[in-house]
């Protein structure tokens, strides 16, 4: 019998791409599905998913749950979780629409919600803490639920099968938002689970992930010490955790971050300016299980911005461009020319070198 | 009466090639070797041969040989020959019985049991021929605060560290139980390779303070050579509650072996046995072990990592989260292969466990206790090959202390007999005479040679895994699978069996 994702380790290579209109006009997801189409290649059919920022303006003070359900039982429980300890503000199922490639879909239901006050304050805790705890409760000990998105004004929209069809599956056409990110999966194994396909998010963070890194058990076994559970066993999992961790509980900035995943070799920093030696030794001295080794490139999304970040090696490609206020982040140069043929600029980042796109007015917020 | 013991081990002579030159006489402080003016030839007596291969190597003619005995009791699987002439060994003197270096029984070897990933197709190998692959780590506490200065830019909060070039250290060997020569190889060595030696619980001979940057020096139940200037000179400070070959008994130094030199670095009588207590005095608990800790570092103002080193023994997971939250910066363990200048046989040979089993119960529990960045975890006891250290270093240890295999890199042949103090190797002796022999201008060369060969092999084997930093191999148990072995150690070990998939 084959194993679920989850239950064993999934590697897979990958097509990521990402879009933001820093001037925070709203944008289909039209643009990415075509953009990662291009990328058919580079997906084997066993994995799709987008991240859209600013999709539910109307909602946008509620945390937005994404769960599948595999069975009734399943949505039960979880749905008494929920009513213990949140305020359902409103509830439905996720609307989509039939694509005769994206097969076995489990029930897809989308929650807003808002921590219910007295919860929260005997809980002892700050809210986005409270909230990540509830959604590793759930994917960790209900089965058969899975929580797939849970931010303010931000989904998660993914499942098995190729992007292109995943995104009209999701009919993202209908929804507008002022950045998005797309994952097109090329896994080393064949679970066909749709928690198992990508992005995968926490609170506003979600992560596209191109890559199979070699640190994996070293940086699992080291941030489940802070209470993260890596059910999936994936990569972009348990990044997405340390950025989690170091970004949100430690308070580090991204750019910080991003010394501490993709740390220069100690040579490089060696050869800098004292004062980024001396920051960026401290840095790898203090997180040095958090560095990540073997090919990786990621988008990261978070509310108000994408940083887009590969491994010090540059053993992934990433692109990024610009033209005018949009600016794009693709695995290939070729998705970001099929929606924007113009650009005023293009350049591959170096290996370990973050590039951050931020809202006009709203940069460095990332928390 | 005294039962005559046969030698387990004969000195072969080819009579055609020896030219009776007489080296392995002058070479042999055991006297096995002597002419016979009136054949012209030379004559061994196998009884008082410790099998150190010395005179094998030596002889200019490749002349001699040391086989095993083919003399045998009638065999028997439970009374084999050295448990019946230890009966009689006993019965004769009605002594313990000594003996040196590491547990030679055949207790089965883990490292040898778990076999090491490589990337293939899915993500690429790193040639280190080509690309930088570091084997810098730092050692010490990690759990720091965030703080901030008025610009924003992070503070320095960090406990004070050890930085080491290579996973690598010279474990603890005091001068007493090795030479001077030996030590001044292991000091030079350690400064140029970028790492640390360890004084053992012996104190630092004056010649040597100039290398203190890379000296770890050691506190002892015994509190030999332990004063003010002899902390301050250090670049850690380890406490030794235990050792891998003798837990739960002190360190044993017999008189022959403490000369005027050793006696002044100790600071002990001439010639007198030198045996430390069981337990340190003042520690006969955790909170204890937390007085001592913070009273070396009071005692050096807080700017050195304080070092518990413990033998590995059946609660090793709890005593090591005990000490890691006794302000300790980071544990030591001793596996019951490590080596010794002299250690009771039966303790050596029956007392403690595998270095492999605890070192991945102590990862395990410190990670479950959420405790694992407050203390570095150097493992020892024994650490063979590079191999062993790339294992050692994904089932969870920051770096290795290797003593045996750096005595085999200065001439040691494991005659284990170091206890003699007759070493003709100049390594485990304080006679002058032997001393000499071994040259510290090669000696810490040889050492330098051996570390930076198993680093290149470290390095090979980490790019073999697509891991370009030391630090990613941290713990990394899914690169490590078994062979061999069965449900309870794969599950102490925290590994996969080979052929699972990931």
């Amino acid at each position: 019998m084959l194993l679920r994702e989850g239950q064993f380790r999934n590697p897979s290579g990958c097509a990521v791409t990402g879009v933001i209109d820093r001037s925070g006009k709203g944008m289909t997801g039209e643009g990415m599905i075509e953009a990662i189409s291009v990328m058919h290649d580079r997906s084997n059919g066993l994995g799709g998913g987008y991240a859209g920022y600013g999709i539910y303006p109307h909602y946008k003070d509620f945390y937005a749950f994404h769960l599948f359900y595999e069975t009734r039982a399943a949505k039960e429980q979880t749905e008494a979780f929920i009513a213990r300890h949140f305020e359902i503000v409103y509830s439905s199922e996720i609307q989509t629409r039939r694509i005769p490639t994206v097969t076995d879909e489990p029930e897809i239901f989308r929650y807003f919600l808002a921590p219910l006050p007295r919860k929260l304050a005997n809980s002892h805790l700050d809210e986005r803490e409270y909230v990540a705890r509830c959604v590793i409760r759930v994917n960790s000990e209900i089965d058969g639920a899975y929580v797939f998105s849970s931010g303010k004004n931000m989904g998660i929209f993914k499942g098995v099968g190729f992007p292109e069809d995943i995104g009209r599956f999701y009919r993202l056409e209908e929804y507008e938002g002022y950045a998005w990110t797309c994952h097109g999966r090329y896994p080393t194994n064949t679970p066909g689970w749709w928690g198992g396909a990508h992005p995968f998010g926490l609170l506003d963070f979600s992560v596209v992930h191109n890559g199979e890194i070699s640190s994996y058990d070293a940086n699992r076994r080291y941030i489940e010490m802070f209470g993260y559970r890596c059910t999936l066993q994936t990569d972009t999992e348990v990044i997405t955790y340390i950025i989690d961790y170091l970004v949100r509980k430690r308070g580090l900035t991204l750019s910080e971050t991003a010394h501490v995943i993709a740390a220069s070799f100690w040579t490089t920093i060696g050869q800098k300016d004292a004062a980024a030696r001396e920051q960026e030794t401290l840095l790898r001295r203090m997180f040095p299980s958090l560095l990540v080794t073997g090919p990786f490139s990621i988008i990261l999304g978070y509310e108000g911005g994408l940083m887009a970040l590969g491994d010090r090696l540059k053993l992934r490609s990433t692109v990024c461009a610009e033209r005018g206020d949009i600016a794009y982040i693709a695995s290939e140069e070729s998705a970001i020319r099929r929606i924007a043929p113009d650009l005023d600029r293009v350049w591959s980042p170096a290996g370990g070198e973050p590039v951050v796109f931020e809202l006009y007015g709203k940069e460095g917020r990332a928390q | 009466m005294n039962i005559y013991i046969r030698p387990e081990y004969e000195v072969v002579r080819d009579e055609n090639r020896c030219i009776a030159c007489r080296v392995c006489e002058r070479q042999c402080a055991n006297e096995v070797h002597r002419f016979d003016p009136e054949t012209g030839r030379m004559i061994a007596e196998s009884d008082k041969c410790v099998n150190c291969h010395r005179c094998v190597c030596l002889c200019p003619t490749h002349a001699l040989k040391i086989v095993k005995s083919d003399d045998t009791y009638k065999t028997n699987a439970n009374w084999d020959n050295q448990t019946i002439n230890e009966v009689y060994k006993q019965a004769n003197s009605g002594g313990v019985l000594l003996s040196s270096m590491g547990n030679p029984k055949p207790y089965p070897v883990f490292w040898d049991k778990m076999l090491i990933n490589a990337s293939q197709v899915t993500n690429p190998p790193i040639d280190p021929l080509r690309e930088p692959m570091e084997t810098q780590l730092w050692l010490g506490r990690r759990s720091a605060a965030i703080e901030r200065d008025e610009k924003g830019r992070l503070k320095n909060t960090l406990a004070p560290q050890l930085k080491l070039n290579v996973p690598i250290l010279f474990s603890a060997m005091s001068y007493g139980s090795i030479s001077y020569n030996a030590h001044e190889s292991l000091a030079r060595a350690a400064e140029e390779l970028g790492t640390y030696y360890n004084t053992g619980e012996g104190g630092l001979h004056k010649d040597f303070y100039k290398y203190g940057k890379n000296t770890i020096v050691q506190v002892a139940s015994g509190r030999f050579g332990v004063f003010e200037g002899y902390l301050e000179s250090a670049a850690a400070i380890e406490i030794k509650m235990g050792q891998g070959a003798k837990p739960g008994i002190g360190g044993h130094l017999p008189g022959a072996k403490i000369s005027a030199d050793v006696s002044e670095t100790r600071m002990i009588p001439q010639g007198v046995d030198a045996i430390s207590p069981a337990p340190h005095h003042d520690i006969y608990s955790i909170e204890d072990l937390r007085q001592l800790v913070y009273s070396l570092k009071e005692a050096t103002a807080y700017k050195k990592p304080v070092i518990v080193k413990i033998a590995a023994v059946h609660n090793i997971a709890a005593i090591a989260s005990g000490i890691a939250r006794s302000g300790a910066d980071v544990i030591a363990i001793d596996g019951y292969r490590g080596g010794t200048g002299a250690a009771p046989t039966r303790i050596r040979d029956n007392v403690g466990i595998p270095i492999e089993l605890a070192l991945a119960e102590v990862d395990q529990r410190l990670r479950d206790e959420g405790i694992r960045d407050d203390v570095s975890i150097l493992v020892g006891g024994s650490i063979r090959s590079s191999a062993d250290v790339v294992k050692a270093i994904a089932l969870g240890a920051d770096a290795c202390y290797i003593g045996t295999a750096a005595l085999l890199a200065l001439g040691c042949h494991l005659c284990r007999t170091c206890h003699a103090g007759r070493c003709n190797w100049g390594i485990a002796t304080q006679r002058p005479d032997l001393v000499k022999r071994l040259n510290p201008d090669i000696g810490y060369k040889r050492l330098v040679n051996l570390v930076t060969a198993w680093n290149h092999e470290i390095q090979e084997m980490m790019g073999g895994m697509g891991i370009n930093s030391i630090e990613a191999l941290r713990g990394n148990r899914l690169m490590l699978r078994g062979l061999g072995l069965n449900e309870a150690e794969l599950r102490i070990l925290g590994i996969k069996y080979a052929g699972e998939s990931m």
